[in-house]
């Protein structure tokens, strides 16, 4: 801690020689001068999974985290911006050592990480106890906006209870009376199917059964029977990445599609369409952002990653895009002055950010009050029917900062 | 649970236990005959999934991607074999679980760098793409059928090729006695070499035969690697006949297990290797 | 000089070495030695089974990640529990559950006990995994280090990372001296002759079976003692500490090392870590250190290949051939 402020002393005072040295062409022609480096740059940690079955996430959040960064001329607050990457490998037995490497080896101003929950909440215990500046640019667990929140922990993306509480009310205006929920036996799908109960059971429908299958097995198979014999009006779900594809597919393979309507969080649709054929066709999902919002802002982030990666972005993209974006509205206020905690954190809070998503706001806690959108799967675009629930909070429990 | 429905999980139970069966026949094979931990065997499944997929995508069908990337994998596989398999037959297991714990880090990554993290899919082919209504709401899809008839003729072929060929009867000697067998002219690495490419190509076939309903995802290998070697544990090492046995109730312990004691799911198979083990150290059809 | 006076030379000089890092060395290399030093004593452990009793365990995670959990789940949860109860109550739990599962698992020979030591490991994980008991696979914290005081004064504040380093450093050498009084006791030579010939020892009159369950559960409390050590110093346990991949890995660093060697370990512990910690660095590899799996995997490969005694082969290759044949009685009929 104290060495970390001693820093920021340093590089405040070594700023002012370098804003002389940086306006000249030879100062940012430079390539990583070490001199340079500690002279002006802000440095970026970026603590998400390269390797392992989260990699392909972990590159969408960097890719849209300096999308950000580029679009403002590579600088923030007015200084450059330094990356300093850790492969986390989505591994929570590693998550304080990998957090530790990059708070006290290389004395990173800020966090932006990761995917995985578990490796979120390992991180969470070494930032909480260092107070270095963290910007969670996807892991949902609840904890880190809940009972874990503190000034300098900040996210991007969504809470797990966010994902699935407004679900409850879709189903309602469906007119489903009950449903079953379907997920993998894991802290997430707990924390999904206990929103998408309460967000269900407070519009008066019924969770008649909880269905669970060992995490990260994918045989669906004995599950589906059970939900064919309990027919229930309604299925509702919280599965991602390759599991979620084989769900769809054996859903409808079972021949349940169609006769029992399908719904779930966003995580169900997104990144799997390619995969899955029709099997997805006319499943409806929540999530804070789709792929046809059609706003300005949306499309010319589209537009913008496009060119720049030769990729479509995604959920992904844009909440790392937006770590990027909550760390430029800080960094701004502060003028670069990372020192200034009070003040960026101050800033940080306040930020409206211009989302791709559509505009959000932080709540107490530190996380997006946000639309959550009703998504209907077409051809191979999660399109939006609706608003599902206008700027839901999630409830912070638990949260005494 | 009406008898229907325990019929129907039944059913679902006897098709995983088939499923898991094709993925760990080869993994008895090259356990038994050879005798090598082989922790990389679900890196074969994995590629025979992705190659499934991209070669599907060149040759318009799942046939003809078979078709192609057996011979594949099996020049793979008795390319591997030679270059560093061979060298650990005379060594400790140990070392087998090493180098092969080692592999398969490389094949993770050699995946990511060739074929990239994203998640496919494949279309189940258009001829087996129905379903047999079972109750008004459930209904089971014939492709899962299929592989289950693909399953049971492997095994009986399987049966047939190390009980009644020639083939079969020198790969049986030189598992028993390699020496003897080398003494008596037969090529004894060539043989090796030979069983450990089927056992890829085995593991690499049931990752491209079961892609359309797996679809095609980084880490798949990881999730299907442990629950063969329980199969094959439990079976006996070695046996056909007793990694088929091991496969059904397996497959079984984990169907009823989701369904009446979803809380344990998980820790079922585990459990119950560690009580056959207990009970017949040696496995089910192993011989002590 | 005579071996054994070589090696004490050696010992002490490493000691020194290490007793001295932290006076040099940042805040983070202080911690990242300390974790080291906790998987050499992880790595010490196994030998004691893989290298020395001729156990392959292939579960061994299964106790780093126990004693982990019965501090989280034992201890008070907002106050600190002292160690003098806690860290023999973590050790007692894993010795407990070796001894209950070496009961069934020394039953087994070859194959099969690499596969059940996995299994029971695997159980355990889904214990962990799908039960609230320790907060799902979210993991669970430890918010206060363990406090060491004889009563009201403090021995030592484990907050501090250098009070911490120093602990463990001692705990390190302590196992490793523990463990080379055992093994030259009648005990351990015993040991050495089951990993050779079982039979024989049986056929001397030795209790095998009850040997071979006192080096398991030694080696299962030891075990236990450094996934202690590694909740404490970063308050977090989580299910992947008990994953097939970390057995896989002190496996890795005990062969690397050099297996029927102590110090091989402790040697292999800090080379695995070096490694993974050079092949991901990203200021001298650039992009390429995004596939550091790839370079790891290749190394594991080759040591597997060309190394199968380790470091410390290649550190007797060199030193006189008495010490080469003093570590390996095994190989004498």
């Amino acid at each position: 801690m104290s060495s970390n402020e001693k820093g920021f002393d340093r590089r405040e005072f070594l700023k002012g020689t370098a804003a002389v040295a940086g306006a000249t062409a030879v100062g940012t022609l430079a390539p990583f001068g070490l001199a340079h480096a500690q002279a002006g740059k802000i440095k970026v940690g970026l603590m998400l999974p390269y390797t392992g079955t989260f990699a392909a996430l972990g590159v969408a959040i960097t890719n849209g985290f300096k999308l950000a960064v580029e679009e403002r001329g590579g600088k923030l607050g007015g200084r450059e911006i330094e990356y300093i990457v850790v492969d986390d490998e989505s591994n929570p037995a590693k998550a304080p050592e990998n957090a530790n490497k990059l708070i006290q080896r290389d004395k990173v101003d800020v966090v932006v990480g990761t995917v995985h929950s578990g490796v979120a909440m390992g991180m969470a215990k070494v930032i909480r106890e260092s107070g270095t500046l963290w910007i969670n640019p996807n892991a949902g667990a609840d904890e880190v906006t809940g009972p874990l929140c503190a000034p300098n922990i900040f996210r991007t993306s969504f809470s797990n209870w966010q994902t699935t509480y407004a679900l409850g009310k879709v189903l309602k205006e469906r007119g489903h009376k009950n449903a079953v929920f379907i997920t993998w036996k894991y802290a997430a799908g707990d924390q999904a199917m206990a929103a998408f109960k309460e967000g269900f059971e407070k519009e008066g429908g019924k969770l008649v059964k909880e269905l669970f299958l060992p995490f990260p097995q994918v045989e669906f198979q004995a599950l589906l029977t059970e939900i064919a014999s309990i027919k229930p009006d309604a299925v509702a779900t919280f599965f991602a990445g390759g599991g979620a594809a084989k769900f769809l597919k054996d859903y409808q393979a079972a021949g349940l599609k169609g006769k029992i309507p399908l719904y779930g969080s966003g995580f169900l649709t997104d990144g799997v369409l390619e995969a899955v054929g029709d099997a997805a066709e006319g499943v409806e999902t929540t999530l804070h952002y789709a792929d046809s919002l059609n706003t300005k802002k949306d499309n010319a982030f589209r537009l913008a990653y496009a060119k720049t990666y030769k990729l479509q972005p995604d959920v992904y993209a844009v909440q790392g895009y937006d770590a990027g974006q909550l760390l430029a509205a800080g960094l701004d206020a502060v003028k670069g002055n990372v020192g200034d905690k009070a003040g960026l954190i101050k800033a940080m809070e306040a930020a409206k950010i211009d989302s791709p998503r559509g505009p959000f706001t932080l709540s107490k806690a530190h996380n997006p009050v946000q639309d959550m959108y009703l998504r209907k799967v077409v051809g191979k675009q999660n399109l939006v029917q609706g608003v599902a629930w206008k700027a839901l909070a999630d409830p912070a429990r638990g949260c005494k900062a | 649970m009406d008898l229907a429905f325990f019929l129907i999980q039944l059913l679902n139970g006897l098709q995983y236990g088939l499923l898991l069966f094709l993925v760990a026949s080869g993994l008895t094979l090259v356990f038994g005959i050879m005798g090598i931990i082989n922790l990389v065997h679900g890196s074969f499944y994995m590629l025979g999934a992705y190659l499934a997929w991209s070669l599907a995508g060149l040759t318009g069908s799942l046939a003809a991607a078979i078709a192609v990337g057996i011979p594949l994998t099996v020049l793979f596989g008795m390319a591997l074999e030679w270059l560093l398999i061979r060298r650990l037959y005379e060594r400790d297991h140990l070392f087998q679980v090493l180098l092969t714990y080692g592999l398969i880090l490389v094949f993770e990554e050699m995946r990511s760098i060739l074929w990239g993290d994203d998640v496919h899919g494949l279309p189940v082919p258009a001829l087996l793409n129905v379903s047999i209504p079972l109750t008004e709401t459930l209904s089971y899809p014939v492709y899962r059928l299929f592989i289950s008839g693909v399953c049971l003729l492997l095994a009986f072929g399987l049966y047939l090729l190390i009980q009644k060929t020639r083939l079969g009867m020198m790969i049986r000697a030189g598992a028993s006695n390699r020496d003897m067998v080398q003494s008596l002219g037969i090529n004894i690495k060539l043989i090796y070499t030979l069983v450990f490419a089927i056992g890829v190509a085995l593991a690499a076939f049931a990752g491209m035969i079961n892609a359309p309903l797996s679809s095609v995802f980084p880490n798949m290998g990881g999730q299907v690697l442990i629950i063969c070697f329980v199969v094959v544990v439990i079976g006996g090492i070695g046996s056909v006949k007793g990694a088929m046995a091991a496969s059904l109730m397996i497959g079984l312990a984990d169907t009823f297990g989701q369904v009446l004691v979803p809380e344990v799911a998980g820790m079922i198979v585990y459990l119950l290797m560690a009580v056959v083990l207990v009970w017949r150290p040696a496995g089910l059809f192993g011989k002590a | 000089m005579t071996p054994a006076r070589t090696r004490l030379f050696a010992l002490l000089a490493c000691a020194l070495l290490l007793a001295l890092f932290p006076l040099f060395g940042g805040t983070f290399y202080v911690q990242l030695i300390a974790k080291v030093m906790i998987l050499a004593i992880f790595a010490m452990s196994l030998d004691l089974l893989i290298g020395y009793t001729g156990l392959v365990s292939f579960g061994h995670a299964a106790y780093f990640g126990l004693a982990g959990y019965a501090l989280a789940l034992l201890g008070p949860k907002y106050e600190a529990a002292s160690l003098w109860w806690s860290l023999p109550a973590a050790m007692a739990v894993c010795a407990l559950f070796a001894l209950v599962t070496g009961l069934l698992v020394l039953r087994t020979k070859g194959i099969f006990f690499i596969m059940v030591t996995l299994a029971f490991a695997q159980m355990l994980y889904f214990v962990f995994h799908d039960t609230k008991l320790g907060g799902g696979s979210d993991g669970i914290y430890i918010y206060n280090k363990p406090e060491l005081k004889i009563g009201d004064f403090a021995l030592a504040n484990l907050d501090k990372i250098e009070h911490f380093y120093y602990f463990v450093l001692i705990l390190m050498l302590a196992v490793y001296l523990l463990l080379r009084r055992v093994l030259g006791s009648t005990f351990g030579r015993a040991l050495v002759g089951i990993k050779v010939n079982e039979h024989r020892m049986q056929a001397l009159g030795f209790p095998v079976f009850r040997y071979k369950l006192a080096s398991y559960v030694l080696a299962g409390a030891l075990g236990g003692l450094s996934g202690y050590l590694a909740a404490v110093q970063f308050g977090f346990v989580n299910p992947e500490i008990l994953s097939w991949h970390k057995s896989g890995q002190v496996m890795m660093m005990v062969i690397l090392g050099g297996m029927g060697t102590l110090y091989g370990p402790v040697l292999g512990a800090f080379a695995f870590v070096l490694l993974q910690e050079t092949f991901s660095n990203q200021a001298w590899f650039g992009s390429l250190a995004k596939h550091w799996q790839l370079a790891m995997g290749g190394f594991v490969v080759l040591v597997a290949l060309y190394l199968p005694r380790g470091l410390a082969g290649l550190i007797e290759r060199k030193a006189q051939p008495a010490v080469e044949e003093e570590e390996k009685p095994k190989e004498k009929p």
